[in-house]
């Protein structure tokens, strides 16, 4: 990744989607969405399979239609125009590269749509290549690439059209796990380095939050919280995005805790210490422990739930056993009251 | 060790058979004409000099690049036919597609040759068409004209293996690989071409070879519109008017056999590299979209006009069958039903022996391929996989060639009563079984790799022998794999002519499908001959029902019901 000559996009574009509404037949797919997405900013859809985030990526992309609403790119409604006049880069789940044609051949393939000079093309085609490491593979085709060098193709023959933005579908998922950790990065270089304006669908909130600026999380077809990921791991807006990213005790009227109507207490685990049964309001026998090197779990039967307290490990301390009747003390800035 | 030694004892003695009825009926024959071809007449040593003379005969060349053009052309207008097809149903929301996928098989239950004559009364100089066009805009058009007719013809037959195998890539095709070529600005037909089609092109190719190679080995149909210079039916009229001794028809038959393999292995190196099906994840097919009013007139328009050309052979053959009179106008004179009386009283033994010899064939298939798919999948036997590749080799014998050779090599064999081998009935059979034998091998062999080994293992965990294991386990759940093998086996063997056409020395052997030949020769007999044309198709349609339903049954009775 030697020469950084590509041009970046003229302009960050940015993205408002308002109202969006979108039914196959009679299922429900997205309901009342709305975000906005900053010029230049790199941006995730992230939810549980099914909650509509892909359907959403598409509905900018132009594969998918929506009963109501709008989806304004740079200011302008997209709606009139099929998936062909939009300049919405998608790098595709299954990278989708035609194997019928070289590597260079693929990430030709939307600048001779564009009927652009073949001199223009070629010039094009050698800086995508570059960006992505890949100049060497030019003639190959995509059969006989690994993985993540069939992902940098299907990044480079998106970015080479020069999108107004950037949409990645689980790119990925079909990395395996070392192998992810490495591109994901790449990915954010990349995307630092273009300026572009990037959307992110994954159902591993651990991948969200490691490169993206902000979160849109999703739960059946409802964006449940928008914010930053320290955001939405300080401040989750509901039960949902509170025990999507990261795990969270939930505890309600049923545990015998008293809270506000409509609302339950919800708390980190390592917020949370064991303490003496006295004068402490969450208290009940511990039903396992784990060490876990650095920490000790205990999961603590309270009411009809089950709890983690997650303590720091010092050696030589002593570790409560199984069965001890043990209190859960916990500081009132941590206790955190949501609806559902 | 002493049960593995009786078990692979059996397999082996098993596949000895097996491997005596190919080299008899298939490798001896097929041997024996490529023996005659390279050999002096009258001596015995080995030579060249035929193939000079099949060089140097003006005749034979002549014939060679009429088989060639008519091949190639028949290619070129099925492709016509079915890649309009194929990109409507798979491409579009198109109601009209469920009747393409029913009606455009329809050519398959019926042989080219069946309809010959059919169409020259629809689509001849003086046929229907011809008539009208004539009456109201004074022109004609030469549909029929020579080769042309033969083109014609072969295009309307055989146009769905190219269909079938071309629609069943464009499924195959991932939606994303469709989707970002849109991303990238690709729409339309463009999009279709530079991505759908190449994507699709084995199955094209696949299905187009299979047409080239059919229409090169025909015999019947050129000759039943007296069309006689080209390759396949040189062949034939060699041997019948100059005699078995004559070198030049075992000549023909070797070109016609290099031809039909050079095909084959042309078309796998095209397709060498080109699997792309299992370089795809996830499915889905290309996306649909509804067309616009405008649109979808345009495209019931050709899909109609495709139809009607599908289904002339079957309505002329109909009309044929029940005509008086039927010549020099657009319909026939007047209706009777006096063809089918005579073809169900004097000529019923032409049914009677079609019946007959297709269930034979059939049944032998379905044994012999289910043993070799057992043989190859299931045990390590050494040399089984040559019993897979000598039966496939079939399939670039053409059928006229098999028939020389049973001819030629049996001929000599006489039975005890001095009647030659070669004219007994049941060497019919035995031609028409190895004809067919290919595609009832891939069906057992697609019965049988949908059974998981595991299966059986647990039968022998329980204490099953593997002979026992084999007919409690193996076979019960074959079966419907099987049938429907059997039945595809009966339904193609009942309209098999090529082989058969060469083998018949007396008319109370001949099937149904000689029958129709002979009677479609003469104005009088072609009545007739339409109506054993009507009952071939009738019967075929049925078993080609009745396969498909045996295929789903045994899908579902497996839990396989998707």
């Amino acid at each position: 990744m030697t020469g950084m000559t590509m041009s970046k996009p003229a302009r960050a574009v940015g993205i408002e989607i308002a109202d969006v509404n979108l039914s196959y037949g009679s299922t429900h797919v997205l309901k009342n969405v709305d975000l906005t997405i900053h010029p230049g900013e790199f941006f995730a859809f992230l939810g549980p399979s099914g909650c509509g985030k892909t359907t959403l990526l598409r509905l900018i992309a132009g594969f998918a239609q929506a009963q109501t609403g709008r989806v304004l790119l740079d200011g302008q409604d997209v709606a009139p125009l099929p998936p062909w006049r939009r300049d919405v880069g998608m790098v595709f789940q299954s990278y989708a590269l035609w194997p019928h044609m070289t590597v260079a051949k693929n990430v030709a393939f939307g600048l001779e749509e564009r009927r652009l000079p073949r001199v223009e093309i070629d010039r094009r085609v050698a800086e995508a290549l570059d960006l992505v490491g890949l100049t060497a593979y030019a003639g190959r085709r995509p059969a006989q690439l690994s993985g993540g060098q069939q992902q940098r193709v299907a990044v480079a023959r998106t970015i080479a059209i020069e999108p107004k933005v950037l949409l990645l579908d689980e790119p990925l998922s079909n990395l395996d796990a070392k192998m992810r950790v490495s591109v994901r990065r790449e990915l954010r270089a990349l995307q630092q380095r273009l300026g572009l304006t990037t959307i992110f669908v994954t159902h591993d909130q651990e991948e969200a939050n490691t490169i993206c600026d902000r979160i849109a999380v999703m739960d059946a077809g409802t964006v449940r919280q928008v914010g930053t990921p320290m955001e939405l791991y300080e401040n989750p807006a509901n039960l949902f995005v509170a025990s999507f990213l990261g795990s969270a005790n939930i505890l309600g009227d049923g545990d015998g805790i008293a809270v506000p109507a409509g609302k339950r207490l919800v708390f980190r685990p390592q917020h949370a210490t064991l303490s003496s049964v006295d004068g402490v309001p969450l208290r009940g026998p511990v039903t396992h422990r784990e060490f876990l090197g650095a920490t000790v779990r205990y999961a603590v039967r309270i009411g009809g739930s089950e709890i983690l307290v997650e303590t720091p490990f010092q050696s030589g301390a002593e570790l409560r056993r199984v069965g001890d009747t043990v209190g859960v003390a916990l500081p009132p800035e941590r206790m955190l009251y949501l609806p559902a | 060790m002493a049960l593995a030694g009786t078990r692979s004892a059996g397999q082996a003695a098993l596949a000895l058979a097996i491997a005596l009825f190919l080299g008899v009926f298939l490798v001896v024959p097929v041997a024996t004409v490529i023996y005659v071809a390279f050999t002096e007449k009258g001596g015995g040593a080995l030579t060249l000099i035929n193939f000079l003379d099949f060089a140097r005969t003006e005749l034979f060349v002549r014939s060679f690049w009429n088989s060639i053009y008519v091949s190639a052309m028949t290619v070129v207008w099925a492709s016509a036919l079915a890649l309009p097809l194929a990109y409507l149903t798979t491409r579009f929301e198109f109601r009209g597609a469920m009747l393409v996928q029913t009606l455009g098989f329809l050519p398959l239950v019926m042989p080219p040759f069946v309809g010959a004559v059919a169409m020259q009364l629809l689509f001849g100089r003086n046929g229907s068409v011809n008539l009208l066009l004539d009456e109201w805009f004074d022109f004609k058009i030469g549909f029929m004209e020579g080769l042309n007719g033969v083109i014609f013809l072969q295009a309307i037959h055989y146009f769905p293996f190219i269909l079938v195998n071309l629609s069943a890539a464009l499924r195959n095709i991932d939606r994303s690989m469709e989707e970002a070529a849109q991303n990238l600005g690709a729409h339309g037909l463009r999009l279709f071409r530079r991505i759908a089609l190449p994507l699709a092109l084995p199955g094209y190719i696949a299905g187009a070879s299979l047409v080239f190679v059919k229409v090169f080995d025909d015999v019947a149909t050129p000759l039943l519109l007296n069309v006689k210079e080209m390759l396949a039916p040189q062949a034939y009229l060699r041997i019948t008017s100059i005699g078995i001794d004559d070198p030049m028809g075992y000549v023909i038959s070797v070109v016609l056999i290099v031809v039909a393999v050079a095909t084959m292995w042309a078309s796998a190196l095209v397709l060498k590299g080109k699997d792309y099906a299992t370089t795809q994840r996830g499915g889905g097919g290309l996306a649909r979209r509804k067309l616009k009013p405008r649109e979808q007139a345009l495209a019931y328009a050709v899909v109609i006009l495709i139809l009607a050309l599908v289904l002339a052979p079957h309505v002329g053959l109909l009309l044929l069958s029940f005509a008086t009179v039927w010549s020099f106008s657009p319909l026939p004179d007047g209706y009777t039903l006096a063809h089918y009386a005579r073809v169900l009283g004097d000529s019923s033994v032409y049914i009677k022996n079609t019946l007959l010899y297709a269930s034979l064939a059939a049944g032998i298939d379905v044994v012999i391929g289910g043993a070799i798919a057992y043989l190859v999948l299931r045990t390590k036997l050494p040399g089984r996989q040559w019993l897979d590749w000598a039966a496939s080799t079939a399939l670039a014998v053409p059928g006229i060639v098999l028939g020389i050779g049973y001819l030629r090599a049996f001929y000599g064999v006489n039975l005890p009563d001095g009647t030659p081998l070669a004219t007994l009935w049941i060497v019919i059979v035995m031609a028409i079984a190895i004809r067919r034998l290919p595609y009832a091998l891939r069906a057992a062999y697609a019965a049988l790799q949908q059974i998981s080994v595991s299966l059986e293992e647990a039968a022998e965990n329980l204490g099953a022998t593997k002979a026992r294991t084999v007919r409690r386990i193996v076979i019960p759940l074959m079966t419907g794999g099987l049938l429907a093998g059997f039945v595809t086996s009966f339904a193609t063997a009942a309209v098999e002519l090529s082989a058969v056409l060469i083998l018949v020395q007396s008319n109370s052997d001949a099937p149904l499908a000689y029958g129709l030949y002979v009677l479609m020769q003469t104005p009088a007999g072609r009545g007739a001959g339409a109506a054993l044309g009507v009952i071939a198709v009738i019967i075929v349609a049925i078993c080609m029902g009745l396969a498909q339903l045996a295929a789903d049954r045994s899908q579902r009775a497996r839990g396989l019901d998707i």
